[in-house]
Parts: structure tokens; C-alpha cells; sequence
């Protein structure tokens, strides 16, 4: 692949430059016209095909692979077996560090959920590497799998979510509820869902002698390599991971999962260049989804609408042989002032492939109950369920009592309310009408999510003439990295964007720590930020230093970067450019190193969470029972707009998202076989254009000292929270129906 | 993907003779075929492709008033053609409301009538699928079967048949000619899809060789056009086959229907036709009592068969709702959202 040169964007097609401006996607040309390189794009010479046998029973173990009428299948090079493969150098069953996915790299024939890899055939075509695997026609012993929420014996886990608290608690719950004027108590619902990002997973790897490329997308570079460079016992610096562009992770290629490791190891047992694409069925399975979830909500309310107590349970399930607990409950820590909230999580054991961060973890599942469960005690109260959170602003952050870094809602409530005409709803349900006679319900939630911080490393450099480079081995999964990131490194060595060559996406570049957490743009944008004002402090220390520099003497902060200049603070008129700078000093380049990293001191003192509130209006045919939402509107704040057309972008997608949990999007598992039964984008449904309606997102101005060195709090999962209970309030509203269990199916409103 | 043989034939009758061998199948569009045998469901020796074949893609009419679609039209270019959405709405209006406008623009008139059926443990092959293998049994069966057959289901086989396109044609008595190895005959298509019974895997009367080369309305079928519509209520707005849909087509004369048709969708093996309800109407006024009561006849025999019991609920009112929006008469121009119950709401840009 020729090193992408995305600086080299022609000006027309670009609007605007650098922080704050709606630019156009960098990548945008390269994609439309088919030049951008996903993973499987790639075809290195002599490269064969590798295709996966998958388990057709959820547990149990393989007893017998005709691996004989594989390999006679014209075309077939050889067989990956538990018998037959290269050995890897740990156990990839061994957690060497807490973001180990536990995998399935063919160690036994253990079979511990359907579509589990039991075998890999590596041919000449995909056609015959396809039919090959066809021909292995396994035979198991199979063992009564656990299916569902009730499978088993329920435990409480140690933790859930990456290292959350189980449990937590504020002030008496029970005294609470004992108290209360009001009270619900309401069981919810959530299906397993699957990531389906539209590209794949798929790897493509070579081996030359002990060195090894890959392609394969991936959100986290770096853990992908160490985790590679563990298994297969080789140095870091003998893999070169190339991850340019990610068609969707949403989590789902956060840790590296077995398919691609057999992708590597495939190519090492025959000796040649391969490439492993999953089906698309084989996504159900080994690469992680969002758990099932039944949540318990338990709320009390005095006489004037003020919440006495919280109590949100969850009840969860991981697989058989590995760890990940949706924290859904934890939804319920930070949005309403309740003087006592307890929050706290069971699981059960089933034969499905391990859950894992789906695009919002445990604040999606969660944050969909929660806002059902408090529009159901608004009305209990009598009260608009608008009015009810008012009433119940949490100026301080209930379950720690921190202050919040910032904290916008309110302005997110009035400006969303105001643009959606939010005062004319009437409280009863089932009072509006279209003039076709449709059922009309307006609903509401609040979003949150974190605004989380990881670590990053970026170098930055400024060249002899004048222009700048900024490398950081960061991700763009489609929400568009290489332009926002890229937007903030011109501003960070004070350059027009077109003259900063940016770098990303690779593992040879410094680290950019894992794209999820909706964290990247801060991690990442506050590394670049500080090798920036790293590099431009050695540029102004030649400059100030040199009694020929019209700067001499100002000290390093008596400069300003500006257009590829830097210039005197107290005279704006004496300066000169980067490369007068360079050519005197006789410097080919100055380079420096910066890092992003979350800030402890501040985390102790502040809540930090982004925030939002989402109206949605639906129509429902009163006798045929089918919805559709027709109206979405959605106001966020979450501090600094990078680029308000990619944020607004993300928040779309989000709404969408959120719209599509409630209505739609359910993995249905056999309860007999624990196979799913839709694992295809036929029959697993997300909405489709004609079920999105016209969505309009309002980003509500924020300014947070405290999140980061740039205010950054994130927006990539905000969207769904919020959004998914929107529609679902909206969708009472219209019928007088709740239903809780999600998605909201048309035979529960057939009344 | 297993290997098979690929051949072209240059006539009706050499498609026909190349199709009779046993483990042939005739390849249309492929939008169905191709996904059973990329999944295994559908193992062929030999795809036979009539893409090629000549006299096929044409829309006539004929001298006396009948219409003769040709089995290779796609459709799309079908619910597209002027005259014919004109002449049959409800036809048109089904096929819009058929998959997606890619899909639609390549699958076939005959491929159409022959899809297979949705059914998730046919297409699994996990699976034990009576259909699939004969005498294996049916996993459907006390399993996820909230979408499957209410009417002329049988113990071996609980399937429904997908088509949208099927069930205005049934309602106008559509007629199917087939050219197989003994020749030329013609069926009406109420008779080509069998219901299950003991052998679910004969989906159809078909032989071996049947080729289907046109479908026919005959000339009585435009006189509904006044007041003909399809409706189908599906889990997303578009792109999703039906849970329950109805074609509905009045004649109406002096404030009385003169005759009425009705067939339902996504209740049974085949496109149902409700003649039972069709006589409740005939001579009576179009009112809601005469619908209600026509819905009722029209689901007499109506049980689950899992958890479906909704879907017979749905399906009378889909049919009191159809036979009303029928009765109210067709729209001058077809919805964006075509056969939707948003068909009125304004704001749609496309399905
Ligand atoms: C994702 C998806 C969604 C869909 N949604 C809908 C929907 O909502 N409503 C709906 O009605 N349909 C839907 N369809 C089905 C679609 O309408 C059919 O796939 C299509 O009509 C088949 O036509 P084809 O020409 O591609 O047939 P093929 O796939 O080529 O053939 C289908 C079958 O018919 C046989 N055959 C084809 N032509 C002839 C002939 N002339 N004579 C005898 N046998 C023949 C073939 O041997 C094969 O068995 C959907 C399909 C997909 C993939
Ligand atoms: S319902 Fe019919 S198609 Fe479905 S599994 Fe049973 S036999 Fe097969």
C-alpha cells in the first residue's frame, strides 16, 4: 500500500481549517473512490485464503474432522487442526493482563458456544477454502448447553465493566423506599446484540523469516502487538501492524480476538502470505457482543416528585470461560439527585462466545431502563417527565457527591425541549393523533456517558522548511480521526492543516493507547497537543536564544505560534518563520514527544461525564401495531467541538443507534441449541433510511477546565444513551402500553 | 462453495432438457439461490442460467384484454412500467414493498414465485428442517417461530412463503404457464405452491424441467383497479419481509361490491387465497361490519403454530384495514412507503 498521503487533499475540496471547523472528512476522496486500503483490500503475492470451520453445537466437544475430504478438495493447501498447527509460545487462555479476551486459537476440541472456531482451511481460492471447510463435516459430543438469563446458579462477579465496583451505594435505599409517596418497581429486558460493523474482521499476515506483517483493523495498535508478540513469542519490533482505516468497531476489535491470531498462524503453518475474512455469521460468536440484560428498577418518590431512594439491580451474563460483565446499573450513578442509590449486578455462566464493549457498554442497556423507569415514576407522580428530571438535577454527582467538571444538561433539556416543542405535550398517554389516525407519543431520556481519559504518545517535528509532522499510532474506525486529530496537530505546532503531514494508524508510531471509551479524540488530541507545544518550546529556545532572532529575549512564553511563524506576545509584529528559524540554527528539524494521560488529581475532585437530552416523536397504527419514530431531536454538551460536522456525524449514529435498541435490534438465539437463529443483516434487524427520520442535533457550548488539556470529553457513544429510552417513553405515550422488554415488538401493542 | 456445472442454454427447450437431470436448478437473478448455496442449504450439480433465454422479459397485452408478464421482467422494471401499475396497483405497490431497490432491480418475475422460504432453521443447516431433508424433522418446531405459518401449516412443516408479489397475484387469479418436458401447459398460481402435509419438501407442482416462462392476469384482473391495495406489516418500515400482509381488490358498483378478492401473505406455505371472506362481501355494502365479518371468515381456521398467536389477531385487522383502504379507492400516485401504514405519513423520502 502506498503510504497514504492525506496532506495532500486538494484546498477546494476542504472548508475551513483546524479546531472547531466542520472540515470534510480527509479520507473522504480515498473512499469514495476505492483507493482507501481496508485490511482485506490487501493481496500480497502468493497469498492464500484461509476460511473457518465454525461449531454448529454451543457445547460440547469435536470428536471427528473428514480432513481427508478437505484436503482431496481441489485446491486445498492444508487443514488447522487442534492436531495440526504451529505452536504458540503462551496459552491463549492465560491472562497476562486484564485486556485479554480469552480466545479460541484451536488449543482443544472443546467446543463452549456455537460458531466457536473449531478449524481452519487454508486453500488456493476462497471458494475452495469455503468448501473445504464444508467438507470437514464434523461430528461432536454434545452437552446440554446453558442458554439465557436464568441458565444456571447466579453469582456476583468481581467486578464488571474494565475494573468497575460490583456494587455500590449511597444513603439508606430501603429507608428510602419505606419513605416514599410513590414507588415503581419494574423488571426490564435487554437482548444480546452484535456489533455487525459493516467491514468485517479480517486479517491479512505475512511472515518473512521471523518477521511478521499484518493487516488487520484494529482499535488498539499497540495491544494488538503486544498481545501478538505474546502469543506467537516474537519482539515487538519484529511486527508491523498496519490498521489505516476501520469500516466500524464499536468495540468489537477493541482486544484482539481469536480469529485473527489463526489468520497468523495459518500463514505460518503453510509458509505463505494469508488472508482470513469472517463471514458474517462467524461474527456471532468469537469477537464479542452486548450481553442479555434484565434490570430491576426500584424508585421512590416523596409527594412533591423529589426521589427518595434508586435502586437499580442488573442481572447479566459471560460465557463459560471468561469475564465480561455489562455494567448496566452503573447507569444509575450520576443523572438523578436520589439521597440514597444502590447499584448492583449478578450474573450467570452461558455457552455464548464472551461478551465485550459494545459502543456504549453497560450505559446503552442500562441507560434505556433507567429512563423508562423514571418516565414510569414521573407519571406514577403525576408529573412531566421533563419537569421530573428538572426537579431531580443532580448538581453534584449523586453517587460520589463530587462536583462535575462541567455540567451543561440543563442548557441541554431547555435548547432540545425548546427546538422539539417539548411544552406542548400533554401528559396522559394515547391523546395524540396524526390526521391519518396514527397514534403520535413524544418521549424523552437523558444521555450520558464518561469522559474518560487513557494514555498516548505523539512526536511531533518541525522540518527545515517550515512544515510540521506529527505521528501517533491512532485509529480511525470511520468517525474520522484523520481529519480531527489532524485538525488539532495544526494547531498544535501552529501550522495550516495542509502543511502538517500526519501520520496515524500504524504500529511503528507511538502509542495512541486503545480508540474506545469515546476517549480518542481527548487521549490521543491532548498527546498531540503537548508534542506540539513540546516542539514549538525548541523551536522558540533556538529562536529567543539567538541575539540574530528579532525574538531574541522573549522567552519561551513571550512567543505565539501562528501560520507557520512564531511571533513576539507583546509585539505581533516582530517575528519570523519556522524555516528562517531552522536554516540559521543550521537544524534539519526539531523533534519532541508529548504525552496525553488522564489527570488524578483532577479525576479525585470532579465527576467528568459528557451529557444530553434526546426527544423523539413516534407514530404507531393503533390496530396494526407498527411503529416508527418520525421526529428526533438531540441536544449534547460535551465540551470542545473538535469538528462540529464529524461530532454531529458520531451523534447521529448514536441516535440511530439508540432508536434502533429500542425497536429493533435483537440477536434470537435457538433455546433449545443456544444457536442464533439471525446471525445475517437480513434478519438481524438495524433500521434502514426509510425508518430514520429527519434527526437534528444541537451541540450545546461547554467549556471544561478540568477533562483535559483541550476540554475534550468525547461523543462516539453518547448517542445511543438517552435516545434508546426516548423512543421507548415515546412509544408509551402514544399506545399507553409499557413494554420492558426491548426491542419493543409489535405483539405487545396489539391490544 | 461446492463446485458445480454452469450452462447457458440458447432455447426454451434446451433450458428445459438441460434442467430435467436430477440436481439441476434454473438460475434467474440469483438473489435467493446464490445466498442458499453460499450457505449450503442448496447443494446443485448444475446451474442451468435462463437470464439468456429469448422472449422472456417482455410485458404484453393481449388481444383479449389479459397480460402476459414474461418470467425474466424484473421487479422492479415490473412496478415500474406505467401501464401496468395503472392497470394492477395492488401488483405494484407489492412488489415496491418487496426487499430493496437493489434487490428488486435484479430478481425475476418466476425467481419471485419460487423463493424460498425465510424460515431460520431451513436456512441453518444445524438444523433438522423436514424441508430441507426430508423425514429429519422440524427444529421450528417449539422453537423461534413467532413469525411462522397460522393457516395450512401441517405437524412436519410450520414455513411460510416470503413473497410479496404472490399475493395481489393470487387475489386476480393469475395463471402460471409452464413449459416442461411434455410441452406447454398453464396452471393457475393458487395451485403452484402446495401446502406442506407430510412432504414439505415439494414446495410446488413443478417437475423436473419445469420451466415457469410467464405469468398471466387475465382480463377481468384490471377491473379492480379502482380499488385494489396491498398492505404488509413488517418489523422495519422497509427492507423486511411480512409478518402479515393482504391484498385487497373491490369491485364496486352502486355503492354494493360486486365482487371482491383478498389473499393474505406471510400466513401459510403458500399466498392465501380467502375465498370464504370473498363471498361474505359479494353484493353487500363496503362497511366496516361487512369487513370485520369478512376478517373473521377469512381466519376461521386460523391456529398457531408456536408462539404466533398474534399473527392471527394482526391478520384480521390487516384485512379489515386493507378492504377499507381499498374501498376508499387507490391513490392517484403510490406512497413513498409503499403498502406501509405510515403510506400517509408525510416526510418520507423513500423506502
Ligand atoms: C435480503 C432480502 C430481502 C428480501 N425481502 C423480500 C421481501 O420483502 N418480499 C419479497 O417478496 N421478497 C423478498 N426477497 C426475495 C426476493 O424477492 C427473491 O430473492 C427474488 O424475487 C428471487 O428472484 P431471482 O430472480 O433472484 O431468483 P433466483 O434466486 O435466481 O431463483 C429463485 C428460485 O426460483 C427458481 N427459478 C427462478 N426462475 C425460474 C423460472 N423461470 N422457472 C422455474 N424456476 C425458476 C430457481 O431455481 C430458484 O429455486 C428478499 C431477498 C433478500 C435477499
Ligand atoms: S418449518 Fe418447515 S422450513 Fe422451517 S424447519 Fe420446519 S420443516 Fe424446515
Amino acid at each position: 500500500m502506498p503510504e497514504l498521503n492525506l496532506t495532500s487533499a486538494p484546498a477546494h475540496l476542504r472548508h475551513g481549517s483546524n479546531i472547531g471547523q466542520p472540515l470534510t472528512r480527509r479520507d473522504g476522496v480515498l473512499k469514495v473512490t476505492g483507493q482507501a486500503t481496508y485490511a482485506a483490500d490487501n493481496h500480497p503475492p502468493g497469498m492464500l485464503f484461509a476460511v473457518i470451520a465454525a461449531a454448529s453445537i454451543a457445547h460440547g466437544r469435536v470428536t471427528s474432522l473428514d480432513v481427508a475430504a478437505a484436503k482431496r478438495h481441489p485446491g486445498v493447501v492444508d487443514v488447522m487442526t487442534p492436531d495440526h498447527k504451529p505452536p504458540l509460545a503462551i496459552d491463549p487462555e492465560i491472562k497476562t493482563n486484564p485486556f485479554v479476551f480469552r480466545m479460541e486459537a484451536l488449543q482443544s476440541s472443546e467446543v463452549r458456544y456455537a460458531n466457536q472456531p473449531i478449524a481452519v482451511v487454508i486453500a488456493e481460492t476462497l471458494e475452495a477454502a469455503t468448501e473445504g471447510a464444508a467438507l470437514l463435516a464434523p461430528r461432536y459430543e454434545a452437552q446440554p448447553p446453558l442458554i439465557g438469563l436464568d441458565a444456571g446458579e447466579s453469582f456476583v462477579p468481581p467486578v464488571v465493566g474494565v475494573g468497575n465496583p460490583t456494587e455500590n451505594h449511597r444513603g439508606d435505599v430501603e429507608a428510602g423506599l419505606v419513605s416514599a409517596e410513590t414507588q415503581i418497581d419494574a423488571t426490564y429486558e435487554t437482548p444480546p446484540q452484535y456489533h455487525n460493523a459493516m467491514e468485517p474482521h479480517a486479517v491479512v499476515a505475512h511472515w518473512d523469516g521471523d518477521k511478521l506483517s499484518v493487516d488487520m483493523p484494529t482499535q488498539g495498535l499497540k495491544l494488538s502487538l503486544a498481545r501478538i508478540a505474546e502469543l506467537f513469542g516474537i519482539a515487538h519490533d519484529k511486527i508491523h501492524i498496519r490498521s489505516p482505516f476501520l469500516g466500524g468497531g464499536f468495540g468489537s476489535k477493541g482486544l484482539m480476538g481469536g480469529p485473527p491470531v489463526l489468520g497468523i498462524m495459518a500463514a505460518k503453518l503453510v509458509g505463505r502470505p494469508v488472508k482470513l475474512v469472517l463471514r458474517r455469521e462467524q461474527m456471532y460468536g468469537p469477537v464479542g457482543h452486548r450481553a442479555p440484560t434484565r434490570q430491576r428498577l426500584r424508585i421512590g418518590a416523596d409527594g412533591e416528585g423529589r426521589l427518595t431512594a434508586l435502586d437499580h439491580h442488573a442481572r447479566t451474563v459471560s460465557s463459560t470461560f471468561d469475564d465480561f460483565y455489562e455494567p448496566a446499573a452503573d447507569a444509575s450513578h450520576t443523572l438523578y439527585a436520589a439521597p440514597a442509590i444502590r447499584t448492583s449486578h449478578d450474573a450467570v455462566r452461558v455457552n455464548t462466545g464472551t461478551p465485550l464493549f459494545m459502543r456504549a457498554p453497560g450505559e446503552a442497556t442500562g441507560s434505556i431502563a433507567l429512563e423508562s423507569a423514571i418516565d414510569e415514576i414521573a407519571w406514577t407522580c403525576g408529573i412531566d417527565p421533563l419537569a421530573f428530571r428538572l426537579k431531580n438535577y443532580a448538581e453534584v454527582e449523586p453517587i460520589t457527591g463530587k462536583p462535575f467538571s462541567s455540567k451543561a444538561l440543563r442548557a441541554c433539556y431547555d435548547q432540545g425541549a425548546a427546538r422539539f416543542g417539548w411544552a406542548k405535550r400533554p401528559l396522559q398517554p394515547r391523546q395524540m393523533r396524526d390526521d391519518a389516525g396514527l397514534l403520535v407519543g413524544w418521549g424523552m431520556g437523558t444521555a450520558t456517558f464518561p469522559a474518560l481519559m487513557f494514555q498516548a504518545e505523539a512526536r511531533a517535528a518541525i522540518r527545515r522548511d517550515g512544515s510540521g509532522v506529527m505521528e501517533i499510532g491512532a485509529h480511525d474506525m470511520g468517525q474520522g480521526a484523520w481529519t480531527a486529530l489532524a485538525q488539532i496537530a495544526a494547531d498544535a505546532v501552529g501550522l495550516d492543516i495542509g502543511r502538517v503531514a500526519f501520520k496515524a494508524g500504524t504500529s511503528d508510531l507511538p502509542d495512541a493507547g486503545i480508540a474506545g471509551g469515546s476517549a480518542h479524540t481527548a487521549t490521543a488530541g491532548a498527546a498531540i497537543h503537548s508534542a506540539g507545544a513540546a516542539v514549538i518550546a525548541k523551536l522558540a529556545d533556538l529562536a529567543t536564544n539567538d541575539e540574530r532572532s528579532p525574538l531574541f529575549g522573549a522567552g519561551n512564553a513571550g512567543v505565539i505560534a501562528r501560520d507557520g511563524r512564531l511571533i513576539r506576545r507583546d509585539d505581533e509584529s516582530r517575528g519570523e518563520s519556522y524555516a528562517e528559524i531552522l536554516a540559521r540554527a543550521g537544524v534539519a528539524e526539531v523533534e519532541a514527544r508529548g504525552t496525553g494521560a488522564p489527570n488524578p488529581a483532577a479525576m479525585e475532585e470532579y465527576a467528568m461525564h459528557a451529557h444530553g437530552a434526546v426527544f423523539a416523536e413516534v407514530k404507531v397504527d393503533p390496530e396494526l401495531s407498527q411503529v416508527r419514530v418520525t421526529r428526533m431531536v438531540g441536544a449534547f454538551a460535551a465540551g470542545r467541538i473538535v469538528n462540529p460536522r464529524m461530532v454531529q456525524s458520531q451523534l447521529f449514529g448514536g441516535m440511530i443507534w439508540g432508536l434502533s435498541f429500542a425497536l429493533h435490534e435483537e440477536a434470537v438465539t435457538d433455546r433449545r441449541s443456544g444457536r442464533i437463529m439471525n446471525a445475517n443483516l437480513g434478519e438481524y434487524h438495524v433500521p434502514v433510511n426509510a425508518d430514520v427520520p429527519p434527526l437534528d442535533v444541537i451541540t450545546v457550548e461547554e467549556h471544561d477546565p478540568h477533562v483535559n488539556a483541550l476540554g475534550i470529553k468525547g461523543v462516539g457513544e453518547i448517542g445511543i444513551t438517552g435516545s434508546a429510552g426516548a423512543v421507548a417513553n415515546a412509544v408509551w405515550h402514544a399506545t399507553g402500553v409499557r413494554v420492558r422488554k426491548f426491542p419493543i415488538r409489535m405483539e405487545e401493542l396489539l391490544v | 462453495m461446492k463446485p458445480f456445472d454452469y450452462v447457458r442454454p440458447a432455447t426454451v427447450s434446451d433450458a428445459v432438457a438441460a434442467a430435467a437431470q436430477s440436481g439441476a436448478v434454473y438460475l434467474a437473478a440469483g438473489t435467493n439461490l446464490l445466498d442458499l448455496m453460499k450457505g449450503g442449504v442448496s447443494r446443485p450439480d448444475r446451474l442451468v442460467d435462463v437470464t439468456h433465454l429469448d422472449g422472456l422479459d417482455g410485458i404484453e397485452r393481449l388481444a383479449d384484454g389479459s397480460l402476459r408478464i414474461g418470467a425474466l421482467v424484473s421487479n422492479a422494471d415490473l412496478a415500474h412500467d406505467a401501464d401496468f401499475a395503472r392497470s394492477y396497483p395492488a401488483v405494484a405497490e407489492a412488489l415496491l414493498s418487496g426487499a430493496s431497490a437493489q434487490l428488486r432491480n435484479a430478481a425475476t418475475v418466476g425467481g419471485n414465485l419460487l423463493q424460498r422460504t425465510r424460515c431460520a432453521y431451513f436456512y441453518d443447516t444445524a438444523s433438522r428442517c423436514n424441508k430441507r431433508e426430508a423425514g429429519s424433522g422440524c427444529d421450528a418446531r417449539g422453537g423461534e417461530n413467532r413469525t411462522h405459518a397460522v393457516l395450512g401449516w401441517s405437524d412436519s412443516c410450520i414455513a411460510t412463503h416470503p413473497s410479496d408479489f404472490c399475493v395481489p397475484l393470487v387475489a386476480l387469479d393469475a395463471i402460471v404457464e409452464i413449459e416442461g418436458r411434455g410441452g406447454r401447459r398453464e396452471i393457475a398460481l393458487d395451485e403452484l405452491h402446495r401446502l406442506p402435509g407430510d412432504t414439505p419438501e415439494r414446495e410446488s407442482v413443478l417437475e423436473p424441467g419445469d420451466l415457469i416462462v410467464a405469468v398471466r392476469l387475465p382480463p377481468a384482473a384490471r377491473e379492480f383497479a379502482p380499488h385494489a391495495r396491498y398492505l404488509k406489516v413488517r418489523e422495519r418500515t422497509s427492507y423486511a419481509f411480512a409478518v402479515v400482509s393482504a391484498a385487497a381488490a373491490l369491485r364496486i358498483e352502486n355503492g354494493k361490491i360486486a365482487e371482491a378478492r383478498l389473499a393474505l401473505g406471510g400466513v401459510a406455505a403458500k399466498p392465501w387465497r380467502a375465498r370464504a371472506a370473498e363471498d361474505v362481501l359479494k353484493g353487500v355494502a363496503p362497511t366496516a361490519d361487512a369487513f370485520q365479518e369478512a376478517a373473521w371468515r377469512a381466519l376461521t381456521d386460523a391456529k398457531p403454530s408456536g408462539d404466533n398467536a398474534f399473527k392471527i389477531e394482526l391478520a384480521r385487522r390487516i384485512v379489515v384495514r386493507a378492504l377499507t383502504l381499498a374501498a376508499a379507492g387507490t391513490p392517484a400516485r403510490l406512497s413513498a412507503l409503499p403498502a406501509s401504514p405510515f403510506a400517509s405519513t408525510s416526510g418520507a423520502i423513500h423506502a
